[in-house]
């Protein structure tokens, strides 16, 4: 077929303003926020109802074009990336809340809606959407579905996967697969929804969402604590798990991340200290009192030397600041920031962070580390110039054993951000070959064409 | 291909600033244009993508890349809150030069610039022509807010409710001034800009009343041109370089303290742009760092140097304030015109979004009235449900962009510039 009757085509599905063919728009589409290479699409089609989207699906396996579903694009791990010569499917044409029942706590979405807006329109109904990715002011639900994306309340409240109540779909023939439902429990089938979450965008074309809501916390406190070395706040971090508390979160910033946030912000960050804890407990006020109380003896026996807990909003938000400055922070000190999330079991945390200085000593390579040490998920951040071969060769070499060590302590690829096209070559390290071989018969069946933004997690 | 490869190397000198863009899609949170079209092409970090895929020869077509590249107001929104502190603005203003370098300027864009904003004798001339006969082309509309509309169909007011040209611009009615320092010991250069000369003579008034009450000396020598950001933003260098020589020999004149504007988007071109964007003689590049330090807005002047005299609450009518672009994000300024409105005793109500673009842009709103519209509609409506009397600004190019949009919505409510409230509140 034509390349023009297809645009045609696309057009009279989707309307003649919501193709775009030209060489600038498409290239508008050709990267997500991963350091990789990016690839033109042949197409861009923005459906504006869930009926249009249905056909879009249809029509590229008719046609046998590969379909890569795009939201905000926010993606670390590629898998937004479109397949040479595919067509990328916006869905923020697709932004409408449909429901939020208070009454039974769920809330029904289009995939597009932006996750702050959403998380917004919950809390005004004086509820409470826990998964909050650091794009979330841009990045759309369904991209955080299909990445199962994180945040920093992951500790205590779990990510995306954990309020997924439901997806509805769309099969590679167009047509429309329901699973879950708006009730807590739900064994009705296979756990499809379960499926569809961290699929990224390979086995069906998200139409409906159903999340779970819970009610809010109804008091919280915040505080930071100052370690002389990154083991020792480590230690503290086991062993506040170890002693049954469990905060809505606890981060970790090196200090290399302390060094730059505080030349970056000049909020008074204690730049000589080895590591700081944020930590945050929230709950019923008693509880919240006495776990803080007991999570500030914890932090002192354990070598904290120094613990500011906040008194009000304002110095509450003072420490999630400092939180929120780590990335735009480091960013800002080469022109390429490689933002990884291997993660490990909380126990090998302080293993970790030994292996992170390793590496980096070892291939000469500049890492600043911060992350959600509560549940493991640490973000070594790597900041070079990629324009720098050897120094990217180098780079490289180092992420490669970041993943090695990770693995070879329990730990895991990927805490919140995807495989995509960045880690499949290290998926079978993870799994096994039968793991593998057994996920690409079940994607060969699901899309025969294999048109489901190909090329992703199982390469 | 050769001619492609030749604006490839033109552009790899952004290749440095380029490259801090790391692609986080953050900006697609607050770019105002995005907003509304939901087009990665329109937001900050497609358009350096597009740019890189120029310069790295991996796109092929110029046209469609500066067609993309100025679908954007400039309102620097994407670079105040860009977490690599990628320097947007900087680098859309330098390609937009390279583009237009290689591409030419368009006829019309040539004949106003070079023809007639270079050259601000006959631009007043020509101004004054069409002052008096506007009226033949255009009907009022809006009384309170003295706005018009076409009389027949025109293609370039559309269905517009603009503000007419003043009867008597400034220049006519002042056409220079060189007074000694009064009380405070000081004096200013008073920098009148093109909008508040054609269109708001009123606010260069009350501004000159405000100063000399203050007992500040005023030097404004009579000929000023254009600061130079229209012929800037679309990419006529030339023209830019023109406009501040001819500036700065006559401001080279006086003896001042400090180089005061009652527009935001002059002070921000002379302080920010002026030294950092000027092409021509390396050596003037000194002096245009100096005139830059001394340059201030009106109310940062009187606040931050002056000091200013609260008046009692006067109990007339609620103001809202809208931050222009070029105050809030390119030197944030946000404070001092509040405190100005407080200051005139006028009650104060801060509305939904006040730092959003208005949608204005300067030529934006020529090229695409349609985004504008819809930008600036949204604007309206959160001044509306501030439930102001009257909304104030620091901007004429906001004024007139407001003005517009309050005017088709028939909201019965006053734009006027900050220093106008505080000028009158002196009166009582």
């Amino acid at each position: 077929m034509g390349a023009e009757k297809l645009v045609k085509d696309f057009e009279a599905v989707v309307g003649t303003g919501n193709v775009m063919t030209s060489e600038t728009d498409r290239h508008a589409y050709s990267y997500d926020a991963a350091v990789l290479d990016s690839v033109m699409p042949a197409l861009v089609v923005r459906p504006e109802n869930s009926e249009a989207l249905g056909r879009t699906v249809r029509l590229c396996n008719e046609n046998g074009i590969p379909l890569t579903v795009r939201g905000a694009g926010t993606n670390l791990s590629g898998g937004t990336i479109p397949h040479p010569g595919g067509v990328v499917v916006l869905t923020n044409g697709l932004d409408r809340i449909l429901e939020i029942n208070e009454a039974d706590m769920y809330a029904v979405v289009e995939p597009g809606v932006v996750t702050a807006t959403f998380a917004a329109e919950v809390a005004r109904r004086g509820l409470f959407y826990p998964p909050d990715p650091g794009s979330q002011t841009v990045s759309t639900l369904g991209g955080n579905v299909a990445e199962n994306a994180g945040g920093l309340r992951g500790l205590k409240y779990g990510v995306t996967k954990d309020y997924v109540m439901g997806v509805d779909f769309w099969d590679v023939n167009g047509e429309l697969i329901k699973s879950g439902s708006r009730t807590v429990k739900c064994v009705t089938g296979y756990n499809l929804a379960g499926l569809m979450v961290a699929s990224e965008g390979t086995l069906g074309v998200f139409d409906k969402i159903i999340l779970k809501l819970i009610p809010p916390a109804q008091a919280a406190k915040s505080m930071m604590a100052v370690f002389d070395t990154m083991e020792a706040a480590s230690e503290t971090v086991a062993a506040i798990i170890a002693n049954k508390i469990v905060p809505a979160t606890l981060e970790m910033m090196d200090n290399f991340t302390i060094r730059t946030v505080e030349n970056f912000r000049k909020a008074g960050l204690p730049t000589e200290a080895g590591a700081l804890l944020l930590i945050e407990v929230d709950g019923h006020p008693a509880q919240v009192e006495e776990e803080a109380e007991k999570v500030e003896t914890l932090c002192r026996k354990l070598g904290a030397t120094d613990i500011k807990v906040a008194n009000d909003a304002a110095e509450r938000n003072a420490v999630w600041q400092a939180r929120r400055d780590a990335l735009p922070a480091l960013a800002k000190l080469r022109p390429t920031c490689v933002l990884e999330d291997a993660t490990v079991p909380r126990s090998m945390i302080p293993a970790m962070i030994t292996a992170l200085g390793e590496v980096s000593r070892k291939y000469d390579v500049t890492i600043g580390t911060f992350g959600h040490a509560g549940d493991g998920n640490l973000h070594p951040t790597i900041l070079t110039d990629r324009r720098d071969k050897a120094e990217w060769e180098r780079v490289e070499k180092a992420i490669d054993e970041i993943f090695d060590r990770a693995l070879a302590m329990g730990g895991t690829l990927s805490g919140e951000h995807g495989i995509g096209l960045a880690k499949s070559k290290y998926m079978e390290r993870e799994t096994s070959r039968a793991t593998l071989e057994y996920s690409r018969r079940m994607k060969s069946v699901l899309d025969p064409k294999g048109i489901l933004n190909p090329g992703k997690i199982i390469g | 291909m050769a001619d492609i490869h030749r604006l490839a190397q033109m552009l790899k000198e952004l290749d440095d600033q380029l490259v801090n863009c790391m692609r986080c899609g953050m900006c697609q949170a607050v770019c105002p244009v995005f907003r509304e079209s939901g087009r990665e092409a329109d937001v900050a970090r497609g358009k350096l993508a597009l740019l890189d895929g120029l310069a790295s020869e991996m796109l092929s077509d110029p046209d469609g890349v500066n067609e993309k590249l100025n679908r954007c107001l400039l309102c620097g929104t994407c670079a105040a809150n860009c977490p690599s502190g990628v320097k947007v603005m900087d680098i859309f203003i330098k390609a937009r030069a390279i583009m237009t370098g290689y591409l030419g300027l368009s006829p019309v864009k040539k004949a106003i610039f070079r023809g007639m904003l270079a050259n601000p004798r006959l631009m007043n001339s020509l101004m004054d022509i069409g002052a008096r006969f506007q009226g033949v082309f255009t009907k009022p509309v809006d009384d309170m807010l003295g706005s018009s509309c076409a009389r027949f169909m025109s293609p370039l007011i559309g269905d517009r409710h603009f503000k007419p040209l003043a009867r008597t611009p400034l220049h006519k009615i002042v056409p220079e001034l060189d007074t000694p320092a009064g009380s405070s010991g000081i004096r200013v250069a008073f920098f009148v800009g093109c909008a508040v000369d054609k269109f708001f003579p009123e606010v260069a008034q009350a501004s000159l009343k405000v100063l000399e009450k203050a007992g500040v000396g005023v030097f404004m020598p009579p000929n000023q041109a254009c600061c130079g950001i229209p012929a800037l933003s679309s990419g006529d260098s030339d023209t830019f370089d023109k406009l501040i020589l001819q500036n700065v020999q006559l401001f080279r004149e006086g003896k001042f303290d400090y180089l005061v504007t009652s527009c935001a988007s002059c002070t921000s071109t002379i302080r920010e742009l002026w030294p950092t964007m000027f092409g021509g003689n390396a050596s003037l590049r000194y002096d245009l760092s100096l005139l830059a330090r001394k340059t201030m807005d009106i109310s940062e002047f009187l606040v931050n140097i002056i000091g200013l005299d609260t008046k009692e609450p006067q109990g007339d009518g609620v103001v809202t304030y809208h931050d222009p672009c070029h105050l809030k994000n390119s030197l944030g300024i946000t404070e001092q015109p509040r405190n100005l409105i407080r200051a005139a005793g006028c009650e104060f109500k801060e509305m939904n979004e006040a730092g959003t673009c208005c949608g204005c842009g300067g030529s934006f709103t020529v090229a695409h009235y349609d985004v504008s519209r819809k930008i600036g509609s949204r604007k309206a409506q959160n001044i509306m449900d501030s439930g102001a009397d009257i909304v104030a600004t620091s901007c004429p190019a906001c004024m007139l962009q407001i003005t517009d949009m309050l005017s088709q919505k028939k909201a019965g409510i006053k734009v006027k510039h900050v220093i106008e409230l505080y000028a009158e509140s002196l009166d009582g």
